[in-house]
């Protein structure tokens, strides 16, 4: 996507060339496209991992890696989608939009910014080398659970520095990103006008600010229980292995809605655009957001109902978690509301909208049947998890930064995606991930448990379904890099509003494609 | 206030709540012991009270012992594979432990329990693993262990193992010394 800035629209813009250029930029634009094509190859990466997982698991039987590799491979996984592929990718929406989105000319500390994103590719390459290190690499699952983790070789001390920087960039993208909306909107610009994108990541900022630090020093135990002879988590020396997953989860939790919530508020965009009506409900989404925000604090412990908690906290924890589902069925209503006699028109950014609120809708309700204690019990470490955070990370996160690409590239690049080819992207996204995903619900049910590289011969055929949807899944990705390589270089010239119903104001106040320095005088609302 | 100075104002506002959260990462350590203690959650290391020693001569469980070690140069058995007994009934065992090599080596036992429910039921008066064992080189020594099984065990837990294993302390601090 940065290609095309320079020639396309004569701004002078003079200063270093070529990968200088990138090392040394400020520019909240060029910004979010690295983080954008990071988040893509890191996509690319993790996907390849997944793909590994699900050869393995087509046939029953050890047959293509041995289990310490399939393990690792879970492991690294996860991480890397989570840390590297879903987390950047909004961090580069963040860094796009906001500063058009609220009329302020660029990020609050653009240099910060530069630094927040180039701690990014070292923390990538310590992931990398840790797959070669001595020991082989680490394969304990992306919770980093002791003891296993003290166990490990010095993949892992690889892994818990690179756990540390991602840390580091996400907490300074925050700052960055909570300071640029509280101290920089244009004269008018009210808290309660802003598009709801950013009010998503301003809430998000907050979380992320107050978790990263918390997991930080929860792998920092790790590491001194490994090498220092601290024993936080050792049982020998009066740790506690649970503590860890205690310290883990008051992050962990939050932090599925670090993933979450920008994708509510990409969605919150696309949907009234595509409806041609304003957002129902804007005031209760922003409050909604808040809450669940709050909430997600208050529930860590539903990921742990099987360490011996006494039953009286497994009870706290399951009806907390349950009310999570009042402020995220406000949401859903408020989209569904949104819709609701719109005069409706079904683009790329639409499908994949509408595919997300079905999908992450099915995750929610996965999601309050594992919350129920007892059921809990049985299904914890099934499929049936993998099912559920499946549907709201991939269904719900990546789905909504898809539509998110194909609603803003336009106004980034100033050019048309091909719309058939766009389509041809979403129906096959959705058909192979719920090939892949959907039939883990069952397995998960019959008791398949997950991160083991071999299984009972009567869960096969369910298997090989989701390998056959994983693999499709995976290759479609692979269109998708072709669509935007496309539009980067040969779309249709896009028009000023290519979205009739889209009315925020880098739509209606900016040109097309935006230029480089957005509002470098405040724009007047109203 | 200038954009500039207000912007620096609030990094520097965050920037202490990001280190703080870092901080209370570490304070969630003894804010859990504490809630541990507070909440009466089993701890490993203390012996319990005997509140109800009824013995219930009604049903009779096997309680089977097992014994191993980690990273540590020692044998370590129980010189009882298994006993019967009453819930409520004392029962005592010894355990033997050698240590094969030359050099002095300091363990802790952790115990571990099968099925894991009977955990909570296993009242131990003495152990060896209330404190952590140093041997010196080549030492043999036997250790006792007396508890009671508490007769609101569930009925249908009629086989208890009792398992220990000893890992190796580098030099660590245990609980009871803290
Ligand atoms: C209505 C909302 C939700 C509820 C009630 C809910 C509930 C739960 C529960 C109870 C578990 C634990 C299952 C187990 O390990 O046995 C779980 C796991 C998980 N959930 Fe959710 N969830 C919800 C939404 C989400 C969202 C929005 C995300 C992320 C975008 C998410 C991501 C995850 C992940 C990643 C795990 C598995 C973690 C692991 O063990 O590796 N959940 N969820
Ligand atoms: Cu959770």
């Amino acid at each position: 996507m940065e290609a095309v800035h320079g020639h396309d629209h004569a701004h002078d813009h003079h200063g270093p060339t070529g990968i200088m250029k990138y090392l040394t930029t400020t520019n909240h634009k060029d910004i979010g496209s690295m983080y954008l094509w990071f988040s893509f190859s890191m996509f690319l990466l993790g996907g390849a991992m997944a793909l590994v997982i699900r050869a393995e698991l087509f046939q029953p039987g050890l047959q293509i890696v041995n289990p310490e590799f399939f393990n690792a491979m879970t492991t690294y996984h996860g991480l890397i989608m989570v840390f590297g592929a879903i987390m950047p990718a909004f961090v580069g929406f963040a860094n796009w939009l906001i500063p058009m989105q609220i009329g302020a000319p660029d990020m609050a500390f653009p240099r910060m910014n530069n630094w927040s994103f180039w701690l990014l590719p070292p923390a990538a390459l310590l992931l990398i080398l840790a797959q070669f290190t001595p020991g082989g690499p680490a394969g304990v699952g992306w919770t980093l659970y002791p003891p296993l983790t003290i166990q490990q070789g010095m993949s892992m001390d690889l892994t818990i520095f690179a756990v540390h920087i991602l840390g580091m960039s996400s907490i300074m993208g925050s700052i960055n990103i909570i300071t640029t909306v509280l101290n920089m909107r244009a004269p008018g610009m009210t808290l309660m006008k802003m598009p709801l994108f950013c009010w998503t990541w301003l809430i998000t900022a907050y979380l992320l600010i107050a978790v990263m630090p918390v997991l930080a020093g929860a792998v920092t135990m790790l590491l001194t229980d490994r090498h220092f002879d601290t024993h936080f988590f050792n049982p020998a020396g009066g740790g506690d292995p649970v503590l860890f997953q205690h310290i883990f989860w008051f992050f962990g939790h939050p932090e599925v809605y670090i993933i979450a919530i920008p994708a509510f508020g990409v969605i919150s965009q696309v949907i009234p655009a595509f409806a041609r009506k304003p957002l129902f409900g804007y005031s209760s989404m922003v409050y909604a957001t808040a809450s669940i925000a709050i909430l997600s604090f208050l529930v860590w412990a539903h990921h742990m109902y099987t360490v011996g908690m006494p039953v009286q906290a497994q009870l706290y924890f399951m009806f907390a978690t349950m009310l999570i589902a009042v402020p995220t069925g406000v949401k859903v209503f408020n989209w569904v509301a949104t819709m609701w006699k719109g005069s409706m028109t079904f683009e790329t950014p639409m499908l994949f909208a509408i595919g997300f609120l079905f999908l992450f809708t099915i995750g929610g309700f996965t999601g309050l049947v594992l919350a129920i204690t007892p059921v809990d019990v049985q299904l914890h470490d099934t499929y049936y998890v993998v099912a559920h955070f499946h549907y709201v990370m991939v269904a719900g996160a990546l789905f909504s930064a898809f539509a998110g690409i194909y609603f803003w590239l336009p106004k980034w690049i100033g050019k048309m995606y091909d719309e058939g080819l766009g389509k041809l992207h979403f129906w096959l996204s959705f058909i192979f991930f719920n090939l892949a995903f959907f039939v883990q619900h069952f397995l998960g049910l019959a008791g398949m448990p997950r991160r083991i590289p071999d299984y009972s011969l009567q869960f096969t055929d369910f298997n090989m379904v989701s390998t056959i949807g994983a693999f499709g899944f995976g290759l479609s990705q692979l269109l998708f890099l072709y669509i935007i390589l496309k539009a980067i270089r040969s779309g249709e010239k896009a028009p000023q509003r290519p979205w009739e119903g889209a009315d925020s104001i880098e739509w209606t106040m900016l040109p097309t494609p935006a230029p480089y320095h957005s509002f470098e005088k405040p724009p007047v609302i109203r | 206030m200038s954009t500039a100075s207000g912007n620096a104002l609030l990094l520097r506002k965050l920037v202490v709540i990001a280190v703080a959260m870092f901080g209370f990462g570490f304070a969630l350590v003894p804010i859990y012991k504490k809630i541990c203690e507070t909440a009466g959650i089993y701890d490993l290391q203390k012996a319990d009270r005997l509140v109800n020693t009824q013995v219930d001569t009604s049903r009779t469980l096997t309680i089977q012992f097992d014994a191993n070690t980690r990273d540590l140069p020692w044998t370590f058995r129980p010189l009882q594979k298994s006993v019967q007994a009453h819930p409520g009934e004392m029962v005592h065992i010894v355990y033997e432990v050698t240590n094969t090599a030359a050099v002095d080596k300091l363990g802790q036992a952790i115990p571990s329990y099968g099925p894991q429910i009977a955990g909570q039921y296993v009242k131990k008066v003495e152990c060896f693993c209330f404190a952590r064992q140093e041997l010196r080189g080549n030492e043999t020594r036997q250790m006792p262990l007396q508890f009671v099984v508490d007769p609101q065990l569930p009925r249908d837990v009629s086989v208890i193992t009792l398992s220990y294993t000893f890992f190796e302390l580098p030099g660590g601090k245990t609980r009871g010394e803290s």
